[in-house]
């Protein structure tokens, strides 16, 4: 296959992935939907029998059929059946998730093979969102087992169609040589990590958004039925989002404050200079880092340590989106006008 | 100012209490280094950093700071007094920082004290009722108490854990009943304490390169030298302790230069690929070494690092005064206003007689015109050259003392060539050709195009010490968030011909997974004992 041919083919895998990242989130949406009728129980998931059933430790919870018939005499046939509906929805959405992540994958290689001479397909703001949005894909399906994060697919495949679509719509440029100021190994270096970073700290911003609504739920006695109820507790959404967070964390400060400052040497002259997108990436390490105090410091716990990482994440998108669309400096890789 | 859920921060009082001045800086001491304050100065450190990114700041793009400082001249003295045009260095960001720095010394001191005697202290004993712990188990064993009991022993040493038993020494002949304290995670404070020590060390590092480095900007035309004096450099910012004096008497030329563009695709002027080919002498009477230059690739010297930032045009023009005679003859640096490398630039010609001559305008790689947008570059590489410039007669004001930039003219004293209809005699000229001005003032003939380079020449010191400072509090920083400081108890004793062993744990951080490790530990203790015959 020529240059030429991987970037068509790049091309069609990213649009073949937002398809089915849609499907995806459908059967999310359907698996949440159908489950507003059941209601919450703290057992095992439905058909808990099965080998490759999701844990139920953290994840979200359905009556058994056994739970069901006691609850309804008349309707527990019907219970056990739609319970095993919502499972059944729920696994086909991970299974399409896994399906479009690999595209996803498979669209970002070909990007880079498709450009010539090949490269690594991070080199415009196209290639950073969609290598971005497979970044957070990817730590979801990694972690789906560990803490039974399916709660969170409906979120991720949204999060990923959406950035996908705007990438594909507004962003796209054809694939072709990097500029020179990019022609460096710390390149692969640094970006992966920001990738890497980005993506824990999505993840973590959805859990924190999760843990806001289900706390705010729970301090009002709602009704114990519907996507929040389903949620898990208060303290193990708390509990992921900090732990999600505490990975990225580490991993932000090497991008930005250790890989960035040393290609910023060698490329600029010069480590730190405060150059606009170095600023930003101080702001969001500095207000992550007052998240991970806010979590050890009374009357900051939960909700106030949730706010700070909320906005943290906003100032990793307005430095990704806003500083590369419209700030100047000397990291303007947008490869757009 | 650490993430440990430790007690010793525990929020200030929320008022002072009424006394002398020492219970008050006492207070006002409490007050600073509590996490709270910490928190909020974190915030504030975040918020005093955005203006630096929207308003241009002098040490990172002083051009801008001036075309900003023109376009408003109502907010400017406004922004200069609150030092908005270099946030990094003004008062008010070093306060949040220092503050926050004092702060953090106020946290790290007493906590290294708590962690060097907890450092060192023996597991505490085992609590009285162990089932009211977090996680807790009994099981029963059918072996003997004083094996059960060293087992545990065992199997706790192996998990990293600082043991401390008491009762059964595990002897023949002992009683057997007996109980094992442990204690794991020592480090996870340690990593806290030198992610907080490392960021100090980062910041003198920082502090040190800035005070005893400089920076230094220079265009170079392709094939003309520099050496590294004050006098060579067109814009240079020392460190307050750098003297030129400090300089290196390192030395090169630019012998050749080569930019690739595509020529073809959507992206097409998009460069690919550039570089100089640098001849440096490191020490006056050396050898000169040549070597490539590129973008990523600086040129390390003794004393200073040489960076290729930029490039550009630098037409060569003879021109030739009301008299005939050549006025000047040489490359003109033009400076690129953007990608496709239309750049700006002026000709000063103070020789000509016998009035001097001045020219202004535009430099186009590759000449394309539209009635609307009038003339523009098409390409960024050097196909058809042309510029078009507006030639001036008068003063140049170069006599006047004052220093003045060679990127413009000062029109005080100038006025517009005319032509006979009283319109400025716009001059538009391709490579190679003459013009005449029109009053018969003289000529200029562009000979041909060059290329130049903009590097930068700085020098940091103290870089080794900010990169190490920063590796170590990421090494910290793992510590702190991995490592899992953790206790746990075995007791053990005997009933009716049965072991009965008790095990219980306690989580000393957050986001553990407490349960696991104290079942994994049970797992053990069983696992081995059905193992063995009894």
């Amino acid at each position: 296959m020529s240059p030429a041919d991987f970037a068509s083919f790049s091309n069609n895998a990213v649009a073949a992935a937002s398809v089915v990242y849609g499907l995806a989130m459908l059967s999310h949406v359907a698996e949440w939907a159908f489950g507003r009728s059941l209601p919450v129980g703290e057992a095992v998931p439905a058909r808990a029998a099965d080998p490759v059933a999701v844990p139920a430790a953290a994840g979200p919870s359905y009556p058994s059929a056994e739970a069901g018939a006691d609850e309804a005499a008349d309707g527990g046939e019907d219970l056990a059946t739609r319970s095993l509906r919502v499972e059944v929805f729920g696994r086909v959405g991970v299974a399409l998730t896994v399906v479009a992540g690999a595209l996803h994958l498979a669209g970002l290689v070909t990007r880079g093979l498709g450009a010539d001479p090949a490269r690594v397909p991070w080199g415009n703001m196209y290639e950073f969102a969609v290598a971005g949005a497979f970044g957070v894909t990817a730590i979801y399906l990694a972690l789906l087992r560990k803490y039974s994060l399916r709660w969170l697919g409906v979120f991720v495949t949204g999060f990923s169609l959406v950035v996908l679509m705007l990438a594909v719509l507004l962003l796209y440029v054809p694939a072709g040589p990097l500029v020179p100021a990019l022609q460096s190994y710390w390149l692969v270096i640094h970006v992966v990590a920001a990738v890497i970073a980005t993506g824990a700290f999505t993840v973590g911003a959805m859990a924190s958004v999760l843990y806001l609504v289900k706390a705010r739920a729970e301090r009002r006695g709602e009704a114990a039925t519907g996507y929040v109820a389903r949620l898990p507790k208060p303290a193990a959404l708390d509990r992921i989002a900090y732990r999600v967070h505490a990975f990225g964390f580490p991993v932000w400060t090497f991008a930005a404050l250790i890989a960035g400052p040393i290609w910023a040497e060698y490329a600029w002259g010069r480590y730190w200079g405060w150059d606009p997108k170095e600023v930003w990436a101080f702001i969001t390490w500095v207000v992550y880092a007052a998240y991970l105090h806010a979590r050890a410091t009374a009357g900051w716990r939960g909700k106030g340590a949730a706010l700070i990482a909320l906005v943290g994440f906003a100032t990793l998108m307005f430095n990704f989106v806003g500083i590369n669309l419209f700030g100047s400096g000397l990291h303007s890789y947008s490869g757009l006008g | 100012m650490s993430t440990a859920t430790e007690p010793d921060r525990t929020s200030p009082p929320a008022t002072p209490p009424a006394l002398g001045p020492r219970e008050l800086s006492r207070w006002a001491w409490r007050q600073l280094t509590s996490m709270r304050t910490a928190l909020i100065l974190l915030f504030l450190l975040a918020l005093a950093a955005v203006p630096g990114s929207i308003i241009p700041q002098e040490n990172v793009d002083s051009i801008a700071v001036s075309q900003w400082q023109d376009s408003h001249p109502g907010l400017t003295p406004v922004y200069e007094a609150l030092g908005l045009f270099s946030v990094y260095e003004s008062a008010w960001f070093s306060a949040i920082y220092i503050l926050l720095l004092i702060s953090l010394v106020g946290c790290v001191l007493p906590r290294t004290k708590v962690y060097w005697s907890a450092m060192r202290a023996r597991p505490p004993k085992a609590p009285k009722n162990l089932a009211r712990l977090p996680e807790a188990r009994t099981i029963e064993l059918a072996e003997d108490a004083d094996v059960v009991l060293s087992r545990a022993r065992e199997v706790l040493r192996r998990r990293h854990y600082r043991v401390v038993s008491t009762g059964s020494t595990g002897e023949p002949g002992s009683t057997g009943a007996g109980e094992v304290a442990a204690e794991r995670g020592y480090l996870r404070e340690a990593g806290n304490l030198v992610f907080h020590v490392s960021l100090l060390v980062v910041l003198v590092g920082f502090a040190a390169g800035n005070l005893m480095g400089y920076t230094g900007g220079v265009i170079v035309v392709k094939g003309q030298g520099f050496s590294n004096s004050l006098s060579q450099y067109d814009d240079f910012t020392p460190g307050s302790l750098f003297g030129p004096d400090d300089l290196q008497p390192f030395s090169f030329t630019i012998d050749d230069f080569e930019v690739d563009f595509l020529t073809s695709g959507e992206q097409a002027g998009m460069p690919t690929d550039f570089s100089a080919e640098v001849t440096y002498t490191e020490t006056p009477g050396e050898e000169p070494q040549s070597r490539a230059l590129a973008v990523n690739h600086p040129i390390k010297l003794d004393g200073g690092s040489v960076f290729l930032v930029g490039h550009g045009y630098a037409p060569l023009v003879t021109v030739r005064d009301g008299e005939g005679s050549v006025a000047y003859s040489g490359p003109a640096v033009f400076l690129p206003q953007d990608a496709s490398f239309s750049s700006f630039g002026v000709i000063k010609v103070p020789d000509a007689l016998p009035e001097q001559l001045g020219f202004e305008g535009l430099f186009l790689p590759t000449y394309g015109f539209t009635m609307e947008a009038g003339p523009f570059s098409r390409f960024p590489d050097a196909l058809d050259p042309v510029m078009s410039l507006l030639p001036y007669k008068g003063d140049l004001g170069l006599d006047s003392g004052e220093p003045q930039s060679v990127y413009s003219l000062d029109k005080d004293e100038l006025e517009v060539v005319e032509k006979d209809d009283g319109a400025p005699a716009r001059i538009d000229i391709a490579l190679g050709q003459t013009k005449e001005l029109p009053d018969g003032s003289g000529s200029i003939t562009f000979d041909g195009v060059e290329r130049w380079v903009k590097l930068q020449i700085s020098d940091k010191p103290a870089k080794g010490l900010a990169l190490g400072g920063v590796v170590l509090a990421l090494v910290g920083l793992l510590g702190s968030l991995f490592i899992r400081p953790r206790r746990a108890w075995v007791r053990v004793r005997s009933v009716d011909g049965r072991t009965v062993v008790e095990l219980a744990g306690l989580d000393r951080s957050s986001g553990g997974d407490l349960g696991e490790e104290i079942d994994e530990i049970e797992t053990l203790i069983r696992n081995e004992s059905q193992k063995e015959p009894t």
